[in-house]
């Protein structure tokens, strides 16, 4: 389909090698053929293809919904120029830029990423991306273990679920032991005043997976009074560009997913993870590293660095296994930033709170809908429903509005719990179709009733 | 040079992207609230112009060959690109009910089939973010799989050494012990030591075929069987599936385990070093074990995520996978259809081999066998001669805009450069490639002391790695800082 080669240069080319067929060449050992048909569907011409993957799209159609659901994984504007200029081919079709000579307009990509990361987090040092949050997570955690000794991780139960998912699957296999800590019915975590010794690190989120925001200050006092790390996790980048750094809070480390920065949601991925830490845990951060220097002629210059604590250099003694980042991903993020700027930043936040505001006034005002959590929330909040709140979002779904995510899905206990998000593409518009359907669905379930 | 973004721009610069709402202060206490953002505000031309230059000072596939042994630098269809971006798959959230979501459900359903038919494996699991994340997935899945036998003396991974880096890295994070296994003179896993090796505290042997020489293991047959027989597990590290599809399955070799670098075997592009996707595929007695959800078909032909797989090791990401580099893997499989990948990993054979047969007469190729997808060579005795080393002959290459091979690795060829140049190169750019190979080592012989001072021609050339790694090492220079005007932290 993409290869070049006539039947002619084929012939002269097995001719110079002294093979008499492609097959002698590339056909397996005896006994190793494929003896049974794959079960692959036939090629397709590439218009056909184009459309038979159209279709797939078309037949998503929560995708052209109107969305309260954020969760991790937030629905926001891309500036055009964005998309633009990160998927130039140059930057697309390269490979982890191990040729610096041939590599530089990768590596100060991710030189910026890094800087943006510490500029927003407030930390010294940043890696070069890593999968997603969830992962960001598990390379805090692993880091946390590695610089205290200690194996055991308090992690609060407002931590995104599938972030504490993905750790738990890590820790199973890596003899790490994860306790959890409470949520307080302000939908703050309850750090206990005496803390185990034993602990490597302390995980909190911020906003937390309830959107609210938690308190990270002294739940980094009482880690850091027994000799524990503080990790802070960021689900929904965007808040950091209002929210106290995770540095003024007292993290060792931040952690996070910055997908809200230009990334689509793509049905999850892929999005981009970020590491940061202090100077002084430098050298546990996992995953590459870009550094500046110069060339022979003095030019400034970007490189990788730190390759010695990395897999292909350390094999089994690597701080961690990470090969491939997500380099395209980081470059996306670094151009969203640029285009929107701190003005921008700014202004794009500020809408966010103001519309999860307005939404959040619009749904008290209905019978029945409250919201109990009192702590202070950027861009999602949990609204306490009068029925369950899965049948009010399946309601809401046949009207093509995707009403936010039921608590119980997670929190099998919540289940008149729903976690609902504004950002700046929410409209008034949408609002008013939002309550309006939540108000009639609920009158319907409850005459159901 | 071009300055960083961070030097660029002024205050209040940029577009209006969205209302004004007024300061945070109106939404949030002051004290939740960080004193200032210090970011720049830059024009979108300012913007444009940065990254256009920067890309100006990237090599890639699209502008020069990328002969990058083990990494599979084929063409990336644009037709990948185009699907990848419909409005469809963008804006669908992860979290969207599955009656919402059947187009997408029903691609990772097709995809993972056909996955597990190209490659003999019972199912695959599309969570892993990338080839490392998928050797991970499956150590863990392992490591599951013994503790629930009640094996937990299983506690060793056998790696030859030539294997990727990743593996013992893999290994290790799920605390198994790593052996490593020498090779051949003829290039291949010694499988007296591998059985010297394997007993009942073996768990896994992960095994790249074909290996990281580009030569097929043809004992593979029976190291499984060694394996096997003292009850360890076969993991097969797909990073060269590039030779094998639709020609030999790992499944057929008898391996438990695998994953697949869809990035390098089905033409996602690197993105400059991700986002990537590392499926894993499991045959039926390791599939229970598979991360989950998973996606599944219901009798009526409705596609749902299934939850309920008890003996899986979890979720290895927040959400379900890298969605849209899975949709461009799978653009570029239904293209081509069986027949046509078969095709392609022949023309990748017959790629390495035309190379690898010319290059013969001017570097020295340590191993007699024919190559599969790739090849490497050695320029030890160049070195001996001349002092021009591999890493010269790379620089050298920057020059005439080709980039340089795999340099220096697998660690048992000295001076070695692995050569990988995919089925998407005609032969004018192969023969044009040899040419320019054979020119340097000539001039290696004429002018050595030129070729240690290349690349003459790059956007910068041979940069200091020892001072940022020393000022590295104190968390110096990993950020642009404000206090010193030349960008270097302080």
């Amino acid at each position: 389909m993409y290869t070049p080669h006539t039947a002619e240069e084929i012939r002269a080319m097995l001719e110079v090698i002294g093979a008499p067929s492609l097959e002698a060449l590339s056909d397996p050992p005896t006994g190793l053929e494929i003896k049974s048909a794959l079960d692959v569907a036939p090629a397709l011409p590439e218009a056909d293809a184009y459309a038979h993957i159209l279709g797939m799209a078309h037949a998503n159609a929560a995708a052209r919904m109107v969305s309260f659901l954020g969760a991790g994984a937030y629905r926001h504007y891309q500036p055009p120029a964005v998309p633009y200029y990160a998927f130039r081919s140059e930057f697309l079709t390269s490979y982890t830029p191990y040729q610096a000579e041939a590599s530089q307009g990768s590596l100060q990509a991710i030189f910026e990423w890094q800087t943006y990361i510490c500029l927003l987090s407030g930390m010294d040092v940043s890696n070069a991306s890593v999968y997603d949050g969830a992962t960001a997570l598990v390379e805090g955690v692993i880091m946390a273990a590695q610089v205290t000794g200690r194996r055991r991780v308090a992690i609060s139960r407002a931590v995104h679920p599938l972030y504490r998912r993905v750790l738990a699957t890590y820790a199973a296999g890596m003899d790490v032991e994860i306790v959890e800590l409470p949520v307080n019915a302000d939908g703050v975590t309850e750090v206990p005043a005496d803390v185990s010794s034993e602990l490597a690190a302390i995980a909190i989120q911020s906003p937390n997976f309830f959107g609210a925001v938690d308190e990270v200050s002294s739940a980094a006092a009482r880690a850091h009074a027994s000799g524990a790390l503080l990790i802070h996790v960021t689900a929904e980048a965007l808040a950091l560009a209002v929210l106290k750094t995770p540095r003024e809070l007292g993290a060792d480390i931040a952690v996070g997913d910055a997908q809200s920065f230009g990334l689509a949601l793509g049905y999850g991925g892929p999005y981009v993870g970020f590491v940061a830490t202090t100077k002084e845990h430098v050298r546990r951060l996992p995953g590459r590293l870009v550094g500046q220097t110069h060339d022979v002629d003095g030019r400034r210059a970007y490189v990788l660095t730190l390759q010695g604590r990395e897999q292909h250099i350390r094999r089994e003694l690597a701080s961690s296994n990470i090969c491939t980042n997500q380099a395209l991903c980081a470059l996306i993020a670094t151009i969203y930033l640029a285009v929107v700027g701190r003005k921008g930043l700014l202004s794009i936040a500020g809408a966010n709170m103001a519309n999860a505001r307005t939404l959040a006034d619009a749904i008290v005002a209905l019978p029945g809908f409250g919201i109990t959590h009192r702590a202070p929330f950027f861009n999602e909040f949990v609204v306490q429903t009068p029925v369950p709140a899965a049948e009010l979002c399946a309601a809401l779904e046949k009207r093509d509005i995707l009403a936010g995510l039921p608590l119980a899905r997670f929190y099998p206990d919540l289940t008149h719990a729903l976690l609902v998000c504004a950002t700046e593409l929410t409209t008034p518009q949408h609002i008013a179709d939002f309550t309006r359907a939540l108000s009639e669905e609920t009158r319907r379930a409850v005459a159901a009733v | 040079m071009p300055s960083l973004l961070f030097e660029k721009g002024a205050p209040g610069r940029g577009g209006d992207f969205v209302r004004d709402a007024g300061p945070a202060t109106r939404f949030l206490k002051a004290a939740a609230l960080r004193a200032e953002l210090p970011l720049p505000d830059l024009t979108e031309l300012e913007v444009a112009r940065h990254f256009t230059e920067l890309s100006h000072r990237n090599f890639s596939v699209d502008t020069n060959f990328y002969p990058l042994g083990s990494c599979t630098m084929k063409y990336n269809p644009k037709l990948n690109e185009a699907v990848s971006g419909f409005a469809g798959f963008t804006d669908l959230h992860p979290l969207a009910p599955d009656d919402g979501a059947q187009g997408a459900i029903r691609l990772l359903w097709h995809m993972e089939r056909t996955l597990a038919s190209l490659f003999g494996m019972e199912a695959f699991s599309l969570m892993p973010a990338a080839g490392a994340h998928g050797e991970i997935t499956a150590m863990l899945m392992a490591k599951k799989y013994f503790h629930e036998r009640g094996e937990r003396e299983r506690i060793t991974c056998i790696v030859p050494d030539t294997a990727h880096g990743t593996n013992p890295a893999s290994a290790a994070m799920v605390g198994y012990k790593v052996i490593s296994i020498p090779s051949t003179a003829r290039g291949r896993t010694d499988v007296a030591a591998l059985r010297a090796k394997v007993d009942g505290s073996t768990a896994v042997c992960m095994m790249t075929n074909p290996n990281t020489l580009g030569l097929f293991e043809d004992d593979i047959a029976e190291m499984t069987q060694v394996v096997h027989a003292a009850g360890g597990l076969m993991y097969y590290d797909g990073a060269n599936a590039n030779a094998i599809v639709g020609l030999t399955r790992p499944g057929d070799m008898g391996f438990d385990l695998m994953h697949l670098n869809l990035h390098k075997t089905f033409s996602v592009p690197h993105g400059g070093g991700g986002p990537g996707s590392g499926p894993v595929g499991a045959n039926a007695r390791l599939a229970p074990y598979l991360p989950a959800p998973a996606a599944a078909r219901d009798e009526s032909g409705a596609y749902y995520w299934d939850e309920d797989r008890p003996s899986s090791i979890g979720m290895v990401r927040a959400f379900p996978a890298h969605f849209l580099a899975i949709v461009r893997a799978y653009a570029y499989i239904i293209v081509h259809g069986a027949d046509g990948l078969r095709r392609n990993s022949q023309l990748a054979v017959l790629n390495a081999n035309y190379i690898r047969a010319k290059v013969k007469e001017f570097l020295t190729v340590p191993y007699v066998d024919l190559c599969r997808h790739e090849f490497v060579c050695s320029a030890e005795e160049l070195k001996k001669t001349t002092g021009v080393r591999a890493l010269d002959l790379a620089k050298g290459l920057l020059d005439a805009g080709v980039h340089a091979p795999t340099m220096y690795w697998p660690h048992v060829v000295p001076e070695c450069l692995m050569i990988e140049p995919t089925e998407t190169e005609s032969k004018q750019t192969l023969d044009a490639f040899v040419e320019t190979l054979r020119t340097l080592v000539e001039k290696a012989h004429e002018d050595p002391e030129l070729l240690a001072r290349m690349p003459l021609h790059t956007p910068v050339r041979r940069v200091d790695e020892a001072q940022v790694g020393r000022l590295a090492n104190k968390g110096v220079g990993l950020r642009w800082s404000p206090e010193r005007s030349d960008g270097a932290a302080s």
